[in-house]
């Protein structure tokens, strides 16, 4: 365990230097590279806590990554055409205030998680995959013909959203709040595991009869982790739409959902800093092999296939050791 | 507040720069679709750009090419690289609607020049007009325009529309409708990206309809003109132009043939900067140029002009050479309205078959001198 | 709506369907054999449409087009299962998932980097062009009656395959109990090889026939794929019948929604609302419908307690 702590703590330092040193070398591109990889690494925190932790394989996760983004989206659409979100039964105004967005984002994928999550887990194994990506296919075809936010052609966001005593266009600033929040979210999510619940839930994946005997039911720590886990792939979102001051439904797409599983399974499947490591790997592969080749899609899947079929631990797990079997 | 400081010390920043690139120095960022679905489009419009540079021979101007994979966000990370790290003067290339829309807003509102060589939403040509933004191929509404005057004159009373249920779709039939005077035998929406339309065509059989007005962009359009030639329907069908170019023309075959389609290019328009255009694309590709290629060709030398006139770190002398517009367009007579969107003729072509190669001859003019709707709202 | 246009519309419900079974059929055998999923079906739809493009486009003959379709998909298949595919038969699904996404973007590039990025032609053959009056009067194109025709020839093969012959005899076998078979001395990976190189033919079979009236390029089977993946949830995973029936009520389903539910609101909205909330509708239409099913009967209609 202690050289995965290791590894963990180079690679988050590293994604800390490399904007730093970004800055002081004046390449704001490289910053923002770097805010890319934190905020998608926080969208497979989101997801590793379903995967990793519930043994819950979900293709349809790029709803709440999307449902994020439209809230941010949503909201900030209406603050920038001072229109009122709803005028009746009460007035609710939108907003270009981040807390106000993430706290939205938050709410409404974990209530969208709610709903699916009640529906698709009294199903299991590949009804599962399957009944989460025709969910996220229902909300991707629903926002792309749905004209009152733009449909197909997205929303365009001209400034980027405020925070509170911070210059959210200066990258590094906007960096600096990704990485707290990812931070935040990595801390929250190793605490859970080693809690009560993480302990339940965990066991609820390899025992759901065993779980079931003490008095706790599987499915209600699955749906719970369900939820938490599509909480923080929405907040993602909302960072995400607000990075490109864009949101559009190919937020929503199925090759989203299949992108952040990428993630996961670059980094190590269960490992707490997995999807940090993915995300950066996936960013710098899409940057450098993207320069090299039109093709470069081919090399990916090639990488892809080779880690899944031979390194099962991922980029951690082959640094790290086998430690964290992910049965 | 912030805003307006932000904007302030950009253009400090600009000016900063600008000092320091040398005199007449221009930089531009092509962002196209080079890979994925409609990487044709994105590929033509950039060799018709760099042809007109190559033809041009100016060694002032330096060009960056990106591939967008038509993906918003992609293209909106190319537009703050290319910004921020390449220090470009001009961005150009997007093909798409909803990409412009991404990043357009965002780059004029730097400051920067954005020619547009396709996309043209309404968003950005009425309210959402910017000094900085010129449109140099049509807005949206334009070519659906054309074909509801071309079935005026050709005598439609009841044409069958159809267009996918997303905002290009919407505005392609509010734009025929606009200037179509029959009326309507029916109105339908199909799915963004479906591929069968037998549902759509039995209905257009079962209706009373004396003609078909659609806009499928793509693999859409292909799909719906073979099943359309083998439904036996035989009514007359009018579209826009970018279902019948010269790239998709192949892959239809015999079923566009006669089709007739509304289109401000085409290769037979008799001037010598076209006749040069189209000579020189064919001896350096080796294919016919298509609309876009025109487009890019166009766009190219809209910016050589305006570069020949004034420095582009005096943004409004360049601005004023960018709005004079004098340049050999492959069109003919082509100026800007209030807007910065094209005025010009729009044609009717009729796709024939020259040897073994589909291709379009022009056969009318549908609409002279046509401008746009939203001039007015656009308060430029 | 007349009577004419809803029986027309109700053959198209079937042409569509017959085709998803196609598509359908290859996965949910690959499943019930082998309890594999396979993501990377729908590139081999691509495979066959690809290659009856090329070959028709080389030869002029559409039949030889099939056959091209045919052998070139069920031979990407095998080379697939060979290579990377039976990796993973004691995977968890997650790798599963992964691995055949992996294959979904070597594929996808793969062939553009061979045939570019233009869509390719492929024409329906002259014999089968035009439409042909049905009684009653219905013009309707011959060459989708062929399909409606072959897909249900090929339904009811795969019935006789499976209910009659001593492969169909070991894949029903493989189903309840692998172990078992291979106990028996029945070739185990070679039966796994011959399964998925059948379905990966059937779903080139389906690419090349639909290529023919569609476009043939590079994306084109994903959104099959995943139309392919709600069908055998609603029939149940692993049933061959329940594909059957899944896929003609999402044919149908799709193409009836897609006219009926605009008509509907017509009748509560005005024109222009009721057209566009409608085709925004019937989009999520058949999504509605599976998730229905799997409330109500969360295995799917035909499918093994799962």
């Amino acid at each position: 365990m202690k050289r995965e702590t290791l590894i963990n703590a180079a690679l988050l330092l590293g994604l800390l230097l490399v904007p730093l040193w970004a800055y002081v070398t004046d390449e704001p591109f490289t910053i923002t590279l770097a805010t890319k990889v934190a905020i998608l690494a926080l969208a497979g925190v989101g997801l590793n806590i379903a995967l990793g932790l519930g043994g819950l394989v979900s293709l349809g996760h790029a709803a709440f990554f999307g449902i994020g983004g439209y809230a941010m989206g949503i909201l900030a659409s209406h603050a920038q055409s001072y229109t009122p979100l709803m005028e009746s039964p009460f007035l609710i105004e939108g907003t270009k205030s981040m807390p106000v967005i993430w706290v939205t984002a938050i709410l409404a994928s974990a209530l969208a998680a709610l709903v699916i999550g009640t529906l698709s887990l009294r199903t299991s194994g590949v009804y599962f995959i399957m009944i989460t990506l025709a969910f996220g296919q229902m909300l991707f075809f629903f926002a792309i013909s749905w004209p009152a936010y733009g449909g197909e052609d997205g929303l365009s966001i001209y400034v980027r959203n405020g925070f509170p005593g911070m210059n959210t266009l200066d990258p590094i600033q906007f960096f600096a709040l990704c990485f707290a929040l990812l931070l935040a979210a990595l801390w929250f999510s190793h605490r859970l595991a080693n809690a009560p619940f993480g302990l339940a839930l965990n066991a609820a994946r390899q025992s759901p009869a065993r779980v079931e005997t003490v008095g706790l039911s599987p499915f209600h720590l699955r749906l719970i982790a369900f939820i938490i886990s599509g909480a923080i792939t929405g907040l993602a979102g909302a960072l995400f739409a607000d990075l490109n001051r864009f949101v559009s439904p190919n937020m929503l797409s199925w090759q989203t959902s299949g992108e952040i599983m990428i993630f996961i399974i670059l980094g190590g499947v269960g490992r707490l800093c997995g999807p940090v490591a993915g995300a950066a790997l996936f960013i710098a592969l899409e940057h450098f092999l993207g320069g090299l080749s039109e093709f470069w899609h081919i090399w990916l899947g090639l990488l892809l296939l080779l880690v899944v079929l031979f390194a099962r631990g991922g980029l951690i797990g082959v640094l790290a050791g086998r430690q964290v079997a992910h049965d | 507040m912030k805003l307006k400081s932000f904007v302030a010390a950009v253009c400090m920043g600009l000016i900063g720069t600008a000092a320091l690139a040398e005199e007449g120095k221009v930089k531009v960022g092509m962002i196209t679709t080079l890979s994925g679905g409609g990487a044709g489009l994105g590929i033509d419009v950039r060799d018709g750009f760099l042809l007109a540079t190559k033809m041009a021979g100016n060694d002032n101007l330096e060009v960056v090419v990106e591939d967008d994979q038509r993906k918003p966000d992609i293209a909106v990370q190319l537009a703050d690289k290319m910004i921020q790290s390449e220090k470009v003067d001009v961005l150009t290339g997007i093909i798409w609607s909803n990409l412009a829309m991404a990043v357009v807003p965002a780059a004029t509102a730097q400051g920067k020049f954005y020619l547009s060589p396709n996309a043209g939403p309404s968003a950005l040509a009425g309210k959402g007009c910017h000094p900085n933004y010129f449109n140099v191929a049509w807005q949206n509404d334009n070519l659906h325009e054309a074909a509801g005057g071309y079935a005026n004159d050709a005598g439609f009373k009841k044409t069958f529309i159809l267009a996918p249920n997303y905002p290009a779709g919407q505005d392609a039939l509010t734009g025929y409708k606009r200037v179509y005077e029959g009326e309507l035998a029916g109105e339908l929406f199909t799915k963004l990206g479906q591929k069968d339309y037998a549902a759509e065509l039995a209905q257009v059989r079962a209706s009373d309809a004396d003609s078909v007005f659609f806009f499928l962009p793509g693999g859409m359009g292909i799909s719906f003109l073979k099943q359309y030639a083998d439904s036996g329907i035989d009514l007359p069908v009018v579209g826009p132009a970018f279902s019948f170019d010269q790239g998709i023309l192949q892959a239809v075959g015999d079923a566009a043939l006669g089709v007739k389609n509304t289109s401000q290019w085409n290769k037979d328009i008799d001037n010598a900067a076209n006749a040069a255009f189209v000579e020189a694309f064919q001896a350096d590709y080796g294919r016919l140029p298509s609309l876009y290629a025109s487009q890019g060709y166009d766009t190219a030398n809209l910016l050589l002009s305006a570069m020949a006139k004034a420095d582009v770190s005096d943004a409004d002398a360049f601005r004023a050479a960018l709005e004079a517009a004098e340049f050999d367009s492959v069109r003919g007579d082509f100026e800007f309205a209030a807007n910065h969107h094209p005025v010009q003729d729009i044609y009717v072509r009729e796709v024939i078959k020259e040897g073994d190669v589909f291709t379009n001859k022009i056969i009318g003019t549908a609409l002279s001198d046509h401008s746009n709707v939203y001039v007015d709202e656009c308060k430029l | 709506m007349t009577f004419i246009l809803l029986i027309e519309q109700v053959l198209n419900g079937l042409q569509f369907g017959v085709m998803l079974f196609l598509m359908a059929a290859g996965l949910t055998l690959v499943f019930g054999v082998m309890g594999l999923i396979n993501l990377a079906h729908g590139s081999l739809y691509m495979v066959g449409a690809f290659a009856a493009a090329a070959v028709a486009g080389a030869t002029g003959s559409f039949l030889l087009a099939l056959a091209a379709a045919l052998a070139a998909a069920a031979a990407a298949g095998a080379l697939m299962e060979l290579l990377v595919i039976r990796r993973l038969y004691n995977r968890d699904h997650l790798d599963q998932v992964l691995a055949t996404f992996a294959l979904i973007l070597i594929f996808s590039e793969g062939t553009r980097w061979l045939f570019g990025s233009f869509p390719l032609y492929l024409d329906i053959p002259d014999a089968l062009s035009g439409p042909v009056t049905l009684p009653g009067g219905i013009a309707y194109p011959a060459y989708r009656l062929a399909i409606i025709a072959i897909g249900l020839v090929i339904a009811a093969g795969l019935f006789w395959l499976i209910a009659r012959t001593r492969l169909g005899i070991r894949i029903r076998a493989g189903e309840s109990d692998r172990e078992m078979i291979a106990a028996l001395g029945v070739d185990i990976s070679k039966l796994y090889t011959i399964v998925f190189a059948l379905g990966a033919a059937l779903a080139g079979l389906a690419g090349a026939l639909v290529g023919a009236i569609q476009s043939v390029q590079v994306g084109m089977g994903e959104p099959v794929l995943i139309l392919a993946f709600v069908v055998i949830v609603i029939g149940g995973i692993g049933s061959i019948k329940g594909a059957l029936i899944g896929a003609i009520l999402v044919g149908l389903t799709d193409t009836l929604g897609g006219i009926a539910l605009p008509a509907v609101l017509r009748l509560v909205t005005d024109n222009a609302t009721a057209t566009s909330t409608g085709a925004a509708l019937s989009s999520m239409l058949i999504y509605i419908l599976m998730a229905g099913v799997l409330i109500w009967r969360p295995q799917g209609l035909f499918g093994a307690q799962a």
